[in-house]
């Protein structure tokens, strides 16, 4: 599948991860800048020019309230990525359900033959 | 986590990386046992696609190892390579070369390096497996061949449709 230079745009936002670890704070809901700068333990410049990344990509929206700027998770931009992951992540969904039967079977053999002794 | 623990979590931690993530309802040596034992691989590693058709495993930093599966579809993939570091019911590092590699695409690019690791907590084990790619490039095309598998489960199931509606 190939992807289109805005999703690229966003992988390349996503990789960083301190950018992650914002996104990580944002899922939990809206916040100012000095939370995430709370929450994330880095100066507040670098906190700015990470979400200014992440507006660019539309991964984070930002609205006034009153003197406060709020940010928030657009997960649209995201969509692609998760997608993208989404048929990797089955293939080994279904892979450990298979483990899951092998362990199932193992744990019976074991619990049988302490029975037996 | 517990609730959520049945679907492997992958993410995408660098531009080179794949990280995969399940927790297991058993202790880690049968996990381990699972992980590393020809005859048990056989029965998981198909992930429902197909059928596992070679496990050769030589378990010692160095020793070899090779998978090959036959997929419904009828193709042929196998993978090979070399353990690194083998730490019994821990840490499993080996390399990992993709043997259908396009003409032109160079053996280290189709390697990755693997680390596998296993955790007990409350006799439950969480699998972690680490993907490290040489290249963005080769991370991406990795995640991609899963693209392909999703889009094969797609047509198998149109295929059941279409019998179904063949029916009278």
């Amino acid at each position: 599948m190939a992807r289109t230079a805005a999703t690229a745009d966003a992988f390349s936002a996503v990789a960083e991860p301190r950018r992650r670890e914002l996104l990580d704070a944002l899922a939990g809901g809206e916040r100012s800048v000095n939370e995430l700068v709370h929450a994330l333990g880095i100066a507040q410049p670098q906190v700015s020019k990470h979400l200014r990344v992440l507006r660019e990509v539309e991964a984070v929206a930002v609205r006034e309230d009153g003197r406060h700027r709020l940010y928030r998770l657009d997960g649209r931009a995201l969509k692609p990525i998760h997608d993208w992951v989404q048929a990797y992540e089955r293939t080994w969904s279904d892979r450990f359900g298979a483990l899951d039967e092998v362990l199932e079977e193992m744990q019976r053999e074991e619990e049988g033959a302490h029975g037996g002794e | 986590m517990v609730a959520n623990s049945r679907t492997a979590t992958v993410t995408l931690p660098t531009d080179e990386e794949i990280l995969v993530t399940r927790e297991f309802d058993a202790p880690r040596e049968l996990v381990y046992r699972a992980w590393t034992t020809p005859e048990l691989v056989e029965r998981w590693w198909h992930a429902n696609r197909g059928e596992v058709t070679l496990v050769e495993i030589d378990l010692r930093v160095g020793g070899g190892w090779r998978y090959v599966m036959v997929a419904d579809g009828g193709m042929e993939v196998g993978f090979h390579g070399v353990y690194r570091e083998v730490v019994p019911n821990e840490r499993l590092v080996s390399t990992e070369t993709y043997e259908g590699v396009p003409e032109g695409v160079s053996e280290e690019d189709a390697t990755t390096l693997n680390t596998v690791t296993f955790a007990e907590s409350d006799g439950r084990t969480t699998v972690t497996l680490l993907v490290q790619a040489p290249s963005r490039a080769t991370r991406d095309a990795i995640v991609e061949s899963g693209m392909e598998d999703g889009l094969q489960d797609a047509l198998d199931l149109l295929e059941s449709v279409a019998i179904s509606l063949r029916s009278p």
